[in-house]
């Protein structure tokens, strides 16, 4: 390989080549999709957390001007909106699954929840009409927060009995009490990781659309995985077998895990498209989006560190409450339990782990993966526990982490709580960023801050994640209700240039260009002879979709072997006309050569002899140039690293600046470093929201208190310094890229690095503790009561 | 947003004949607020009177004293007038701190007035340099002007035509911003002119914008941040919300008072 640093292959910042269709405005979005006689639906949702539906009256509805259609719950008699992981209780017990049905039956759940849909000419006249729709409700008790959700008083689902969706657990408890009956100290903490709203900056979409002539459904909707929302939707809500349904999800602006899931909406306007016999558009507004689309986090965790004299952890403890909200969304069940405290090791060798995961049902807004997915509240959780036990012992918190981290030479590593980590050096990253972030000049920054009269503080996070999802016959074990493979397809055209149809999709993260340059590196070509297809599954042959950093180790490993698979064949065809043997060919620079002569064929006149093949091993091969790829991942991959966030907080208003944050992460090999940097810096800025910003309030009654704007602050560019982001890898040993994922890397490393710098700071006036998202009134707040 | 008629006069006395002859007519100025209720379907006028082709209503002018910007002209036009830089440059500043700069070049003075968003920035700069509000129909002194939350002295059918600002010779305006909208959650606009010295608070008052006196009193005796070091405002009477609670905004009116006299 070459060594990237200029050109177009591995290693290279190539401008992203879709960023001239986006930044000029040309992108095709799904609200950018407009079918000849389409029609727009309007869903009209409930204003209540819980509520019985008396009666519905839609009469009004139903006659007024450009009406086509009015549809409640009892005229939607269809499959469940099904979940993709199946959790069981430790007793064995599977989890509790509530129906999910599109629209509401006989009662109403969260605010938000999809009570009827008004189809008509116009997105305002159905808008109109919704209002004339009469819905008596009988309001009932909300059970909001989980603590009132488990005294089981008000059931968000009567007919499953319980609010306590499963209670599960992972570890050697034994061990872990064992550990903690010899330890010479036990450091105790309480966390609450706060809920999210993901807010991308597209809202979701859908068009449904229905051929009568074929028989053919088609979807276009705002998803991060086409082929999943083809399967859970055909196979499991609306009965439409794959061959009949085309799902197309174009570009999308943002997802974050929110576009993972199948949504009531794609469901509702594909059933509805013949009912009425014209396309349906939906398109959410922005407040629809905060009610509408899965939240993030939302967890509650206790924990407890073990440690022996020396500072050595010997065990650690953790019970976790896991808001589920009203309904199990698509992969719920999967982030408190497999992709959390399955990382609970972090990168320290702690050797006795256990956990115990309660998720539960309440009146809200259903809780899903979000940027990180399981992996921001166990890294909060480690990183916060660790510190304090720095605190408590008096040993310093860098001290401590590299008394405990697992040594460079210890990989594999097997953790207590099933994963093995394959690569790692955390010290590595931990010293560069050290380095980078100017730690020995900090007792002089804090000294001048003094003189200012504000408190600077300085917090550490050296963190791991597991991520590239994953192993079927693993995830299958556990649950998941399907495989994580990826799959490609490079098809060469006859005079050369290539078409890549991958079963990720991209939604920001610059796959067009990255995966452009992986086949630009291998084979030579140059990247604009390089198309990335994704998005359409009448065009790609099968995909799981982007999410959990998957996209480059696994699709991106799906896609080498099927450009592997071409080079082979490419040779054989050209030993057939140069009249060698294809072990004698060799590939450089997109010329298949003789070894040890001048006689060699370009790429393109392969190409070319494999479409028109008039000289041809016609007994040994097909003709054409196509080849495709499954992969299926031998393992997690185990991004790490270490990220240092230094705060100036003002005593007087308690606002918190963050003055310098520095990353140091490992991502393996690194493709393209100008897009890993710009993954970086968006997960960072998603981390360092939820940790001073970002949180979804409820109140009592179960009315989402920050659904705008106006009262749920989104980070804006004016929150952050200009990051310090680099990398430094060790390769992942298990994929020939040696890649790892950079995705949510920045999300799942920084909010403990910010609290911790927080608390640093307020640490001589006498504060102990804070919580996400440490507010000004917060911070303010909690100086008064310390003084 | 509901159907509604539209009218866009070209003379403030036929926008005030278009607001008598509808039965719930609302006057429509950059729209920063009216344009998003609408939107949510929070209000449904009959008639809405766009200001916006009103040239009488836009300019600013400096002489004798005295600041006055007519009610159309943008915070965006306020915010970069050498004039109001150099003979009330507290004034501008603030303009130049609402919102963003989408909102700073639709909004206007007039319509920010008159629609007295308790977190709105103006109504703390007027009612400290006693500014006067010109109206269709009257003059009115900005103490007589705020009535309570989004309520003003102005008549149905009254608009204002221009507000005037007697220049003073202390002037700052120094804000807490909301984290996620950005309105003041607690904005102190101190002030030493022909009014008197004044101390006027936006965003975190019940009833809207008001004065402190003991603040007041304290700069009379003594002009300096230091007076106001020990003058606690009551938390009784102020805004509690998920940003802050009565007592952490009653905190910040002394420190953002403090930082404001700092700055003259």
């Amino acid at each position: 390989m070459p060594d990237g640093t200029t050109g177009t292959g591995i290693g290279a910042a190539v401008k992203r080549v879709e960023d001239f269709r986006f930044l000029t405005g040309k992108g095709n979005y799904t609200d950018d999709i407009n079918r000849p006689g389409q029609s727009f639906a309007y869903i009209l949702r409930s204003p209540h957390a819980h509520a019985k539906i008396t009666s519905i009256d839609s009469s009004a509805a139903k006659a007024a001007a450009g009406v086509l259609a009015v549809f409640t719950g009892e005229d939607m008699q269809v499959g469940s909106l099904p979940c993709g992981w199946q959790i069981h209780s430790k007793d064995g017990s599977p989890m509790l699954e509530p129906e999910h049905p599109p629209l509401a039956k006989g009662k109403v759940r969260y605010v938000g929840d999809q009570v009827a849909v008004v189809i008509a000419d116009t997105y305002s006249q159905a808008k109109d009409a919704a209002e004339s729709i009469v819905v008596n409700y009988e309001v009932l008790p909300a059970a909001v927060s989980m603590s009132d959700a488990l005294t089981d008083k008000s059931l968000v689902h009567d007919d499953i009995g319980s609010n306590l969706c499963f209670d599960w657990e992972i570890g050697d408890e034994a061990a872990v009490d064992e550990a903690m009956s010899k330890a010479a100290h036990i450091t105790k903490i309480d966390l609450v990781n706060n809920r999210l709203v993901p807010n991308a900056m597209e809202p979701r979409a859908a068009v449904g659309e229905f051929d009568a002539a074929t028989g053919e459904y088609t979807l276009y909707t705002t998803s991060q995985n086409p082929h999943v929302i083809r399967l859970l939707m055909g196979a499991f809500v609306l009965s439409i077998p794959e061959h009949k349904l085309r799902v197309v999800a174009p570009d999308v602006g943002g997802g974050f895990g929110s576009k993972i899931y199948h949504y009531a909406e794609e469901a509702i306007v594909t059933w509805a498209a013949p009912k009425i016999g014209r396309p349906i558009k939906w398109v959410a507004d922005r407040s629809e989006a905060f009610i509408s689309d899965a939240h993030g986090r939302d967890q509650i965790n206790h924990a407890e560190l073990a440690l022996d004299a020396n500072g050595k952890f010997l065990a650690l403890k953790v019970q976790t409450q896991a808001n589920m909200g009203a309904y199990l969304s698509t992969f719920a069940p999967c982030v408190p339990t497999y992709l959390s405290a399955t990382l609970l090791a972090g990168t320290y060798t702690t050797p006795a782990i256990h956990a115990n995961v309660k998720a539960i049902f309440t009146n809200t807004v259903p809780v899903d993966a979000y940027r990180g997915a399981g992996r921001p509240e166990s890294t909060y959780l480690i990183e916060r526990i660790v510190d304090q036990a720095a605190r408590e012992t008096g040993i310093d918190k860098v001290e401590i982490r590299r008394r405990n981290f697992i040594p460079a030479d210890a990989f594999p590593y097997q953790t207590p709580v099933a994963l093995q980590y394959d690569s790692g050096d955390y010290e590595a990253t931990l010293s560069s960023a050290t380095k980078l972030a100017d730690v020995a000049g900090f007792a002089a920054r804090k000294a001048e801050a003094a003189s200012r009269g504000k408190l600077r503080g300085m917090g550490y996070s050296t963190y791991l994640e597991a991520c590239g999802i994953a192993p079927s016959a693993v995830v299958g074990s556990l649950g998941a209700r399907a495989g994580l493979y990826e799959s490609a397809e490079v098809r060469v055209h006859p005079t050369g240039s290539v078409t890549v149809f991958t079963g990720t999709h991209s939604h920001g993260q610059g796959h067009e260009t990255t995966f452009a340059q992986l086949v630009s590196d291998r084979l030579g070509l140059p990247m604009e002879n390089i198309e990335i297809s994704h998005g359409d599954t009448n065009k790609v042959q099968f995909g799981m979709g982007t999410y959990g950093s998957r996209s480059l180790a696994v699709g991106g490993e799906a896609l080498i072997r099927a450009v592997d698979k071409i080079i082979d064949k490419a040779k054989k065809i050209a030993a057939h006309v140069l009249e060698a043997s294809a072990d004698d060919i060799e590939f450089k620079d997109g010329n298949f050569t003789v070894a040890g002569t001048d006689r060699s064929m370009a790429f393109g006149e392969v190409a070319l002899t494999a479409y028109v093949p008039h000289n041809f091993p016609h007994d040994e091969l097909e003709p054409g140039l196509d080849e495709k790829a499954f992969y299926d991942p031998a393992n997690f991959t185990y991004p790490g690293g270490c990220h240092i966030c230094e705060v100036e907080i003002d005593p007087e208003t308690g606002v918190t600046e963050v003055i310098k944050f520095t990353a140091v992460d490992d991502v393996g090999r690194v493709i393209n470093p100008m897009i890993v940097e710009g993954q970086v810096h968006g997960g960072v800025a998603q981390g360092i929201g939820q940790a001073l910003l970002e949180y979804a309030a409820y109140d009592e009654n179960g009315q989402l208190v920050t659904g705008s704007f106006m009262d749920y602050t989104m980070p804006r560019a004016d929150n952050f310094p200009k990051f310090d982001v680099t990398t430094e890898g060790t390769l992942c040993t298990h994929n020939t890229l040696g890649v790892k994922g950079v995705g949510e890397v920045g999300a799942i490393g920084s909010p403990p690095a910010v609290i911790n710098a927080v608390i640093d700071a307020l640490w001589d006036r006498g504060v102990r503790d804070m919580s996400m998202p440490a507010t000004p009134e917060k911070v303010w707040s909690a100086l008064q009561a310390a003084e | 947003m509901y159907e509604f008629e539209h009218h866009k006069p070209a003379s403030v006395a036929d926008a005030a004949s278009a607001m008598k002859g509808a039965d719930d007519g609302k006057l429509l100025a950059g729209g920063q607020t009216m344009i998003p209720t609408l939107k949510q379907r929070l209000a449904s006028p009959s008639d809405l009177v766009d200001l916006s082709g009103i040239a009488e209503l836009k300019g600013i002018t400096v002489s004798g004293g005295t600041v006055t910007i007519g009610a159309m002209t943008n915070h965006a036009a306020v915010a970069a007038s050498a004039d109001i830089k150099s003979a009330l440059p507290a004034l501008a500043e603030l303009a130049d701190h609402i919102g963003d700069a989408q909102v700073r070049n639709r909004g206007t003075i007039g319509g920010s007035v008159a629609n007295n968003d308790p977190a709105a920035d103006y109504p703390a700069a007027c009612l400290a340099l006693g500014a006067t509000i010109h109206t269709s129909q009257r003059d009115i002194a900005a103490d007589d002007f705020f009535t309570g939350l989004f309520e003003t002295a102005l008549e149905d059918d009254e608009i204002i035509t221009k507000i005037s600002f007697p220049v003073a010779s202390k002037a700052a305006y120094v804000k807490f911003p909301n984290p996620a909208s950005r309105y003041a959650l607690v904005g102190v606009f101190v002030a030493d002119g022909p009014a008197g010295i004044r101390v006027a608070v936006t965003g975190a008052g019940q009833d809207g914008v008001f004065r402190v006196p003991e603040m007041e009193s304290a700069l009379s005796s003594n002009f300096s941040a230091d007076a106001l070091a020990n003058v606690k405002v009551s938390a009784d009477n102020l805004n509690a919300d998920i940003h802050a609670s009565a007592d952490y905004r009653a905190h910040l009116i002394t420190v953002m008072a403090k930082r404001a006299v700092a700055k003259i």
